[in-house]
């Protein structure tokens, strides 16, 4: 019988009164921006503004619980920019959005920094839930970086992986990782780097000791990208049926599927809050759409991160998708 | 080329050459229209709405004259009166609403909006304020307003199949506006599209969205597209296609790397070249400018070049933007006087034919 698992690729929106303070604490320039080493006043702010967001994820009833990623100013790039051998330069666009990070370049030999592994223990004192862990997967890690170290291409994607994997490898008592892999699809491998990008995977995900979950999203992924990252020892990989829905299927028909599947269903990128019924009916019709379509759990989560959208609606959305969970658990499929 | 051009040539003009000068729009506020804002939405503070309009009324008209001061041919209020370049629009177009602040990067926040329903024209988005600009300075006034293709793209599309499809439903909404102010005596108007930068593969639908703006406005009525901070070479030639008299193109930021993606084919429209950069609080000298403006000439003749900055000017400090402004009229100035002189040789290389 298959588990219906509500989640999200965490990455939250500030509550609008933590986006107030904060601004006024660290200020608007790219220098004020998260380093690793803030003060008091500061990580008074994230606690509290934490505690909400697993507050609003309780409330909501959702079956995985994250810690929400608000510290991460450069979104997916965080993990780079709190460690040491890197330096942020400009602001760049993060993909197609109307969003920007900062570049992070790396200028000497990487260390886990330990950031992300105390974030999830502050997490785990705030809940009695089950806890998730986010991660960027080394690729995109990679893909959003520049590297003035290593100095080739498979160089700076294994020091990445390393780098990912010892972060990785500080997590205790995490149930699922969300790897997010957007550059897989945005900016997709060539002929060779793709098993490389299958062999990150595989490093970071045998680091931790928890079912791991390849989210890729804005699309799908080429087929050679696909049919290689199912070489990688992952639970599941997560598909973006909100912004590509023929191509992500082909791909499951062709290639065949995880034994888990993560599907995103609901837009973590429009206010327009979709009905949970109708979410557990995109689940009913994807499934039938599979030629063998028993997988032992299903991930129901928003495509992307949910910092596009005003807090208010980022809350109804994470309520769409424990109800529709639950709605998908209660109806045979 | 454009044949509206010349109605811009001031009549005291002293050189026979003519290089339009003109801005993009924004200006710095004035800090006492800040601090009169923080009044008017504090609700102890004995501010009221008149209060607010004179303030705003009084900032349009020091503005206005500023950009008088500089000596500009054509002028702006400064977009005074306006906060954001989607929000202000968003709340005078039905069928948009605001769900709160949503992160640019850092803590940089803008109140995107959501299109919830069909988009519908209501009460005049800038007829007032082009009246009241055109009532404070002797002047030709310049409108800029957003575009449908930004105003679609940079919010939240809850309503329409397609971004597409809300862009042209917006566009006839800025085509109802055009005519309004057309009516109201406005000649020279520029749409904003910030947005086709950052996705440049959608230019057909900003070339479409152009179409219905501009039917039905007269001939005399000088249109102009403003895009900035974009790679160029993916939208040139498409967009010489457009329905539009002049492109204000931002250039200076970037060191003029991409003038050469308007050498070829030939730059068929007037071209406003922005020559001097907004990003950097120093005021270019006379003679760097001058040494712009000789850029455009490059690209096209005299007789289609405008003089203008990069983009708006509101995140400068305000005496910067005023050096700018003047500097860079002073430039263009002694640009025509040099030309009308013959002391400008400026080769436009000759495009390659197709079959070459």
């Amino acid at each position: 019988m298959t588990e219906y698992v509500s989640t999200t690729p965490g990455l939250y929106p500030l509550p609008d009164w933590a986006k107030d303070d904060l601004s006024h604490l660290k200020g608007h320039q790219k220098h004020d921006l998260i380093s690793g080493d803030e003060g008091e006043e500061i990580t008074a702010v994230y606690e509290e503004a934490r505690d909400e967001v697993i507050g609003v994820q309780e409330d909501a009833g959702l079956d995985r619980i994250v810690e929400g990623q608000l510290r991460w100013d450069d979104m997916l790039a965080h993990p780079l920019a709190v460690a040491d051998a890197v330096e942020t330069r400009g602001i760049v666009r993060y993909y197609d959005n109307n969003n920007f990070y900062r570049e992070p370049v790396v200028t000497d030999d990487l260390a886990a920094t330990g950031d992300i592994a105390s974030e999830l223990e502050a997490a785990a004192d705030l809940t009695d839930g089950t806890l998730q862990a986010v991660l960027p997967g080394p690729y995109s890690l990679a893909d959003l970086a520049t590297d003035e170290h290593y100095g080739d291409e498979a160089d700076f994607l294994a020091a990445i992986a390393d780098f990912l994997a010892d972060e990785a490898d500080a997590f205790h008592d995490v149930e699922t990782l969300f790897l997010l892999e957007p550059s897989l699809v945005e900016n997709a491998p060539a002929d060779g780097h793709d098993e490389r990008a299958s062999e990150a995977i595989d490093q970071v995900a045998g680091a931790v000791d928890a079912d791991v979950v390849v989210h890729p999203y804005w699309g799908a992924l080429e087929e050679k990208v696909y049919a290689h990252l199912l070489d990688a020892d992952i639970d599941a990989v997560g598909f973006d049926f909100v912004s590509n829905q023929d191509d992500n299927l082909y791909n499951i028909q062709e290639y065949g599927a995880t034994d888990d599947i993560a599907l995103g269903l609901a837009d973590g990128q429009n206010t327009l809050v979709e009905d949970p019924e109708a979410i557990r009916d995109r689940v009913e019709w994807v499934e039938g759409q599979l030629p063998t379509a028993d997988f032992e759990t299903v991930y129901l989560t928003t495509n992307t991160e949910t910092f596009y959208l005003p807090y208010a609606k980022y809350v109804e959305k994470l309520e769409v998708l424990a109800e529709a969970a639950d709605l998908a658990e209660v109806t045979p499929a | 080329m454009s044949e509206n051009k010349d109605q811009f040539r001031p009549e005291d003009h002293e050189n026979d050459h003519f290089l339009l000068t003109s801005v993009v729009g924004s200006y710095p506020k004035p800090k006492w229209l800040n601090r009169a804002k923080e009044l008017y939405e504090d609700d102890e503070a004995d501010f009221d709405e008149d209060n607010w309009q004179e303030a705003k009324d009084d900032a349009a008209r020091v503005i206005t004259n500023e950009h008088e001061r500089a000596g500009l041919d054509t002028v702006v209020d400064g977009e005074m009166r306006r906060n954001e370049m989607v929000e202000f629009f968003a709340h005078r177009i039905d069928g948009y609403e605001f769900n709160g602040p949503v992160k640019v990067w850092g803590h940089n926040y803008f109140d995107k909006p959501s299109v919830v329903s069909e988009v519908e024209y209501d009460e005049s988005w800038l007829v007032d304020e082009y009246k009241y600009t055109a009532s404070a300075t002797s002047r030709p006034v310049k409108v800029p307003i957003t575009g449908p293709y930004t105003l679609a793209s940079w919010a939240f599309n809850e309503a329409y199949e397609d971004d597409a499809d809300l862009a042209y439903a917006l566009a006839d909404l800025v085509n109802e506006e055009i005519e309004k102010l057309v009516d109201a005596g406005a000649r020279y108007i520029q749409i904003d599209e910030p947005a086709l930068a950052t996705t440049p593969d959608d230019h057909a639908i900003v070339g479409e969205a152009l179409e219905r703006i501009v039917a039905d406005i007269p001939e005399e009525v000088r249109i102009g597209l403003h895009v900035c901070y974009g790679d160029y070479s993916r939208i040139y030639p498409e967009i010489l296609e457009f329905p539009v008299d002049e492109f204000d193109l931002e250039l200076a930021n970037g060191d003029y790397e991409q003038l050469d993606v308007f050498k070829d084919p030939e730059f068929t429209a007037d071209l406003a070249l922005g020559v001097c950069d907004v990003h950097v609080a120093e005021v270019e000298s006379v003679e760097q400018m001058e040494a712009n403006i000789k850029k455009g000439l490059e690209i096209v003749p005299p007789e289609q070049l405008v003089v203008s900055p990069d983009c708006g000017l509101k995140l400068l400090p305000r005496e910067v933007a005023y050096g700018k402004m003047e500097n860079m009229v002073q430039a263009a100035r002694n640009v025509e006087a040099d030309l009308d002189a013959g002391n400008i040789d400026i080769e436009r290389e000759t495009p390659t034919p197709a079959d070459d």
